[in-house]
């Protein structure tokens, strides 16, 4: 075997099967949003993006996004820093921390509408308490700011661990020595953490916030259970289209859109979080 | 000025004691170098003086003000790490003028300082480059100057040249001593490296153990080792040691054969010499030579002498073969004597 082919070589069952898997079907998914059954239309785009329910659902992805990945990025730096102070008990920590990551988030949904719901935790809780009289429904069309909350609260909660484990490996990876340098050199630890950690993060909060922010536009199950029809989103009109109207060409394109949004976040952070040549460790 | 003085300094990790009572003063613009093998506490005692560490017992002082208690900050000390800690984010500029940043100092003194110490350390032309695209000897001379753009009273330095190749070693070492003497700084310098210790040191400490054997001039330190461990550590190769027993007269001893003049003692002790101060004589101590080093500028050879190992440094025209008896005499006033109990020097 010639030693310049073989990593090739190597490389070409997964490859093979990437384009089986997901590059055929995703050429599929492209030509059925760009036709309709007879040739090229934009058609398809035409119609989702002109429904009542799309700039609402639009702007209800975008918000939720620009809510929750920024609390998320700060509560994971948080964690990752702390967790990194640790000497003893560091791992069951982290396990415990990271359990979230162990469940659906159709299911992390659930337990939230479980606290939430109208005969659940929190109204049991302060009804106990004294607080209230009767339960209240918070997840009504009546208060869609406690619906949102809700929603924020429970994508918080299930998905800041995945931020957190790319983080604390980012951190592990700093040398101390620069820290010890940072002290000698007078930087306090918020100084530390300001001109040390964080642009020495960057390939690992660039990292971190594409997989964040992609499955921020992808958000679909945890809105589903708590907001239901409530609170619209584009993964749930995908859904919508794909199996209550039954337009495959209406829901390949607003994957689509979605796909666009994704790539355009991922080039911008990208972009952002750069290391300039002979800028690394 | 800065004087520093280290009292009763201890230091426990657990059940290890890495520092044991330790007491030392460095004189004002001093340059002090710790030297020790890996494991001895140098690098622990610096970085207690550094403030990166807290001693277990005892007081650190510079310029006479307690600064045990103090953040590295409030020291008056900068540092140069091994692996340099150049900061790979920032410009070889915005390195060199961290700390100076740190002290808010307005722009045009930061760049005055920057500049000026990146001319001392010759590394002007490199100002806006980044860590990753310097050469391990660059980023050492960053690491330099940025320890010297804050104009410290004193400059800590962990073995800042291990890293660099011996070509290179050699260059650092004349040149780093020069801008030190230059900058009125007082140095305290750790090093395993003897020769590093030898050429650039006012005074060495010599450390065994978590404890200072001998601090000393590098001169004092090579010809009058004050125990048994500096002599066997300090010399490439180290002195050789044979056993001595008092041979009737006071101050007679009988060393492999020989019977030399020493100290008055009543009791056994250890004869030790260096091997460049052995010579080829007629009457001597019978060694039969086991290996044999031509080094160009000198021959050295490793010996026997009744079942203890002995190296002597022969003129390099000498004719010595594997297996052959040399008779090699110590010269006057070079031995030294220890006491074996105590491991401590005898005169």
């Amino acid at each position: 075997m010639n030693p310049r082919l073989l990593p090739y070589v190597l490389i070409l069952p997964v490859t093979l099967f990437l384009c089986l898997f997901f590059l055929y079907p995703f050429v599929l998914v492209a030509q059925q949003a760009f036709s309709d059954g007879s040739g090229f239309t934009l058609d398809n785009f035409r119609d989702v993006t002109s429904h009542w329910k799309f700039p609402i659902s639009l702007k209800n992805t975008f918000l939720l996004a620009l809510a929750v990945v920024p609390i998320q990025l700060a509560l994971s730096l948080l964690m990752a820093t702390m967790v990194n102070r640790m000497k003893r008990g560091r791992d069951l920590i982290l396990y415990i921390w990271t359990i979230p990551l162990g469940i659906s988030d159709l299911a992390a949904g659930i337990i939230w509408l479980a606290i939430f719901e109208q005969s659940g935790f929190l109204n049991s809780m302060m009804g106990g308490l004294g607080l209230i009289d009767s339960p209240t429904n918070f997840l009504s069309y009546q208060s869609p700011m406690m619906v949102f909350v809700a929603i924020m609260l429970a994508e918080v909660w299930r998905a800041t661990a995945i931020m957190l484990v790319i983080l604390v490996a980012g951190i592990g990876l700093i040398p101390k020595e620069y820290y010890e340098a940072g002290e000698v050199f007078g930087a306090t630890a918020w100084q530390r953490f300001l001109k040390i950690t964080l642009p020495m993060l960057r390939p690992s909060l660039q990292t971190a916030l594409v997989l964040r922010v992609i499955l921020a536009f992808e958000v679909f199950a945890v809105v589903q259970a708590l907001g239901g029809t409530l609170f619209p989103v584009l993964m749930g009109e995908t859904y919508e289209y794909q199996f209550t109207l039954l337009n495959a060409g209406a829901a390949a394109a607003i994957a689509l859109i979605i796909l666009g949004i994704s790539i355009a976040f991922t080039l911008i952070i990208m972009r952002a979080l750069r290391v300039p040549k002979g800028a690394t460790i | 000025m800065a004087v520093i003085e280290i009292k009763n300094v201890a230091k426990r990790f657990g059940d290890y004691q890495a520092l044991h009572d330790i007491n030392l003063t460095i004189d004002d613009q001093e340059f002090m170098v710790l030297l020790g093998a890996s494991g001895c506490g140098k690098s622990t005692l610096l970085r207690i003086i550094c403030g990166l560490e807290t001693a277990s017992e005892g007081e650190v002082w510079i310029g006479g003000k307690r600064v045990d208690h103090l953040p590295p900050k409030d020291r008056g000390i900068s540092m140069v790490f091994q692996n340099y800690a150049v900061f790979p984010h920032l410009t070889v500029f915005e390195n060199i003028g961290f700390g100076l940043r740190m002290q808010k100092l307005p722009n045009d003194q930061v760049k005055r300082r920057v500049e000026r110490t990146a001319g001392l350390m010759h590394i002007d032309q490199l100002l806006k480059r980044y860590s990753g695209e310097l050469s391990g000897g660059q980023r050492q001379r960053v690491a330099v100057a940025r320890a010297l753009a804050m104009e410290p009273d004193v400059i800590l330095m962990d073995e800042p040249l291990s890293n660099l190749d011996a070509l290179l070693r050699m260059e650092m070492r004349a040149e780093l001593k020069g801008v030190l003497a230059e900058s009125n700084t007082t140095a305290i310098y750790v090093t395993h490296d003897q020769v590093e210790a030898m050429s650039m040191a006012d005074r060495i400490s010599v450390m065994h153990e978590g404890k200072i054997v001998q601090a000393a001039s590098p001169i004092e330190v090579y010809r009058d080792p004050a125990a048994e461990f500096v002599a066997g550590f300090i010399g490439n190769p180290p002195m050789n040691f044979l056993p001595a027993t008092p041979a009737g007269a006071a101050g007679q001893w009988s060393v492999a054969g020989q019977t030399l003049h020493g100290p008055n003692a009543g009791k056994d002790l250890k004869f030790a010499i260096r091997p460049e101060d052995l010579t080829l004589a007629d009457q001597g101590f019978q060694a039969r030579a086991k290996v044999v080093e031509p080094l160009g500028a000198h021959l050295l050879v490793t010996c026997e002498v009744e079942g203890h190992q002995f190296r002597a440094i022969l003129d390099s025209e000498t004719q010595v073969r594997m297996g052959d008896t040399l008779t090699l005499a110590p010269q006057d006033g070079r031995g030294r004597w220890f006491d074996p109990a105590t491991t401590l020097a005898v005169s």
